[in-house]
């Protein structure tokens, strides 16, 4: 087995260029995800409409515009004249003043503020929105304390305040690039001995199944943990993504999961005959069922129930969790051994198919 | 040593052996002769214990290609018909791996291959993939041959590889049966038999006859002449005006046309007449070789089928 693994690092070593992607690939996905696809807010354009300057819708429009989220570019009296701005796309939302707003606070006569949003994107429209309820909330509240007797709702948002997107995506590239680069990794590579005849020679020699099957699997653990700890270095110190839990915790649990995601590959590599096979397979078979399923870009708890049994299968849904709850949790495996026997579950359960499936002769 | 008896296979409606029988005995050098497509590679995948038949048996040493397979796999020594070994390790590389999966050591065995690898060993650190056809073989041979098989199966060695190394070839397989070791190679070469103590001539799946290349020559029954001129493409149409009784094929240069009796000379001749521009044909008896027996033994099958 020890002479098989060196046959496949060599293998690895060989083919720089095949490699330098492996390697590349996951650092080109994190940077994009970290950087481009980003749902966090800043400084968007939107307009005013007010009939009074008193200071207290001054100072609205001061804390709008103070505020990282917005940068007010229009202030009109009449809300019919932005309408082919909002159609243009050069603002997002307009916030209708009504007039005397003090004297009505001072009165206690009910106070309508309009937001206008575009919501052809309607979760930027959404979140605009309640950016903005918050801080005119806020300002009313601080100029006014006694007037403003109305239930006042705050939200805090625990361990990602700022709801920055990148503690979204950064577990969620993980588990995508693990995933994706192990199970496509293996089952290539078996598949190749296949095809080019030395599976022949390999199946007529001494070595046991297993053998064949650990060897392919040793050498690609350490590659796809090599792209983990490269994924997690760039989000702690590019994106400054918190590591709030047990980092040892965290490796160990990547392991697991990469053991998985290759075992899958080797099973796919079981029932398939050829390279182009196994990737199409390797890439339908676990992308999308990893991108949509495992909770990381829809929550889970929002879909149909039989696609939420359906999640459950997914084994990138339960490494979802576990990878969050450590990095921005901070919690131990105390809160993880449900997911955690779940994958080591599966783990072994694709093992043991594949070396069941795994075929002693050509036929 | 190798004994197959009325082994078949077929996939799907594809019948790819048809009742094959042969016995091989040790330390014997046999091939297994037949065009592509005849089922060589089904036949040796059968013994390398990586196909199953589908009726039949075949044992190898005693030990039977379906239950023994264990056995087989230590004391056979397979090489596969395609390429089989890694392009982008060394030469060096693909044997020390071969070694250690067959639980040995290159140096153990060395002796074995010592022969072959005088002619690798310029290129001990050349990638694989970078070998001409001949170093190849070579290299695919002595990974074959590095946990000291008791038989050999070389499934098409030669395909592919120019004459001087199949000549090489051949020489190196002469000095492993002086060693001892039992070999059975295929080739789709008729002029390769030679080199073999016996032969089965393989076609489309059936045996159409096990002999030595000199007793099948001597079996031959027909009498063979060959017809040499300057426009050989004009007279294969002209002397397949012939009677049914005689068969005209094409050899290399030559026209060949066999017939029972001895006569039919006379009946070649009297066509030839017809024209002048056949005047410069030159007519000679000649010996029969391997091809001219396949060709009568395929034809003869074919009518027995017929019947």
């Amino acid at each position: 087995m020890k002479a098989f693994i060196i046959k496949e690092i060599r293998h690895l070593l060989r083919d720089p260029r095949s490699l330098l992607i492996l390697i590349g690939m996951p650092v080109a996905q994190i940077l994009i995800f970290g950087y481009a696809i980003t749902t966090d807010l800043k400084e968007t354009d939107i307009a005013i409409v007010r009939q009074t300057n008193d200071p207290l819708s001054q100072l609205i429009i001061q804390h709008l515009d103070a505020s990282q989220w917005f940068r007010i570019k229009k202030i009109e009296t009449n809300s019919s004249r932005l309408e082919n701005d909002f159609r243009r796309g050069e603002i997002r939302m307009t916030v209708a003043l009504p007039d005397n707003m003090e004297k009505r606070l001072m009165q206690s006569s009910p106070l309508e503020i309009q937001l206008i949003g575009d919501a052809s994107d309607p979760n930027t429209a959404n979140l605009l929105a309640q950016y903005a309820k918050g801080i005119i909330r806020t300002t009313v509240a601080q100029s006014f304390p006694s007037q403003y007797s109305g239930i006042q709702v705050t939200s805090r948002m625990l361990y990602n305040e700022e709801i920055r997107s990148v503690f979204m995506f950064v577990p969620g590239t993980i588990v995508i690039l693990l995933m994706l680069l192990s199970a496509i990794m293996t089952s290539i590579s078996l598949t190749r001995e296949k095809e080019s005849g030395s599976m022949e020679v390999l199946l007529v020699s001494p070595l046991r199944p297993y053998e064949i099957i650990l060897g392919k699997v040793i050498p690609y653990i350490g590659l796809s943990f090599l792209n983990a700890a490269i994924i997690l270095l760039l989000a702690r110190f590019l994106f400054g993504m918190p590591f709030r839990g047990s980092m040892a915790l965290l490796l160990a649990e990547t392991v697991l999961f990469i053991a998985l995601a290759l075992s899958l590959g080797i099973f796919i590599s079981t029932i398939t005959l050829t390279q182009q096979m196994a990737m199409l397979l390797s890439m339908f078979a676990l992308m999308l069922p990893t991108i949509l399923l495992s909770g990381f870009i829809f929550p889970i708890e929002n879909m149909p129930l039989w696609l939420q049994y359906l999640s459950n299968l997914m084994p990138p849904r339960w490494f979802v969790v576990i990878i969050r709850g450590i990095m921005i949790r901070g919690i131990g495996l105390e809160y993880l051994w449900k997911e955690t026997l779940i994958l080591a579950g599966m783990t072994l359960i694709f093992i043991l198919l594949s070396i069941k499936k795994f075929k002693l002769r050509l036929e | 040593m190798v004994i197959l008896n009325r082994v078949s296979k077929t996939f799907g409606k594809i019948k790819a052996l048809d009742e094959v029988t042969f016995q091989v005995n040790e330390g014997e050098l046999f091939g297994v002769i037949g065009p592509d497509g005849a089922g060589k590679t089904t036949l040796f995948r059968i013994l390398a214990t990586l196909l199953l038949p589908t009726e039949g048996h075949a044992t190898i040493k005693k030990h039977d290609v379906v239950q023994d397979f264990g056995v087989l796999r230590k004391i056979t020594g397979y090489m596969p018909g395609q390429f089989s070994l890694y392009p982008d390790l060394t030469v060096e590389e693909n044997l020390e791996f071969y070694a250690r999966v067959f639980r040995t050591r290159v140096e153990d065995n060395y002796s074995l291959i010592r022969d072959i690898f005088t002619y690798l060993e310029p290129f001990r650190k050349r990638r694989a993939g970078n070998l001409s056809g001949g170093m190849k073989q070579k290299l695919a041979l002595s990974c074959a041959l590095i946990h000291r098989p008791e038989i050999l199966l070389l499934d098409e060695p030669t395909t592919g590889v120019d004459p001087v190394s199949r000549a090489e070839f051949w020489g190196l397989l002469h000095n492993l049966q002086k060693q001892g070791l039992t070999i059975l190679v295929s080739t789709p070469y008729m002029d390769e038999a030679a080199h073999c103590n016996r032969i089965a001539l393989l076609r489309q799946g059936r045996i159409l006859g096990v002999n030595t290349p000199k007793g099948l020559q001597e079996e031959y029954s027909l009498h063979l002449w060959g017809l040499k001129g300057e426009r050989p493409a004009l007279l294969l149409p002209l002397l397949r005006q012939l009677p049914a009784e005689f068969r005209v094929y094409a050899a290399g240069q030559e026209v060949r046309v066999a017939c029972r009796e001895r006569n039919g000379i006379e009946k070649i001749k009297a066509l030839l007449e017809t024209s002048e521009k056949w005047d410069h044909i030159q007519i000679s008896l000649v010996q029969p070789d391997v091809e001219d027996c396949f060709i009568a033994l395929m034809q003869e099958n074919n009518e027995l089928q017929y019947k």
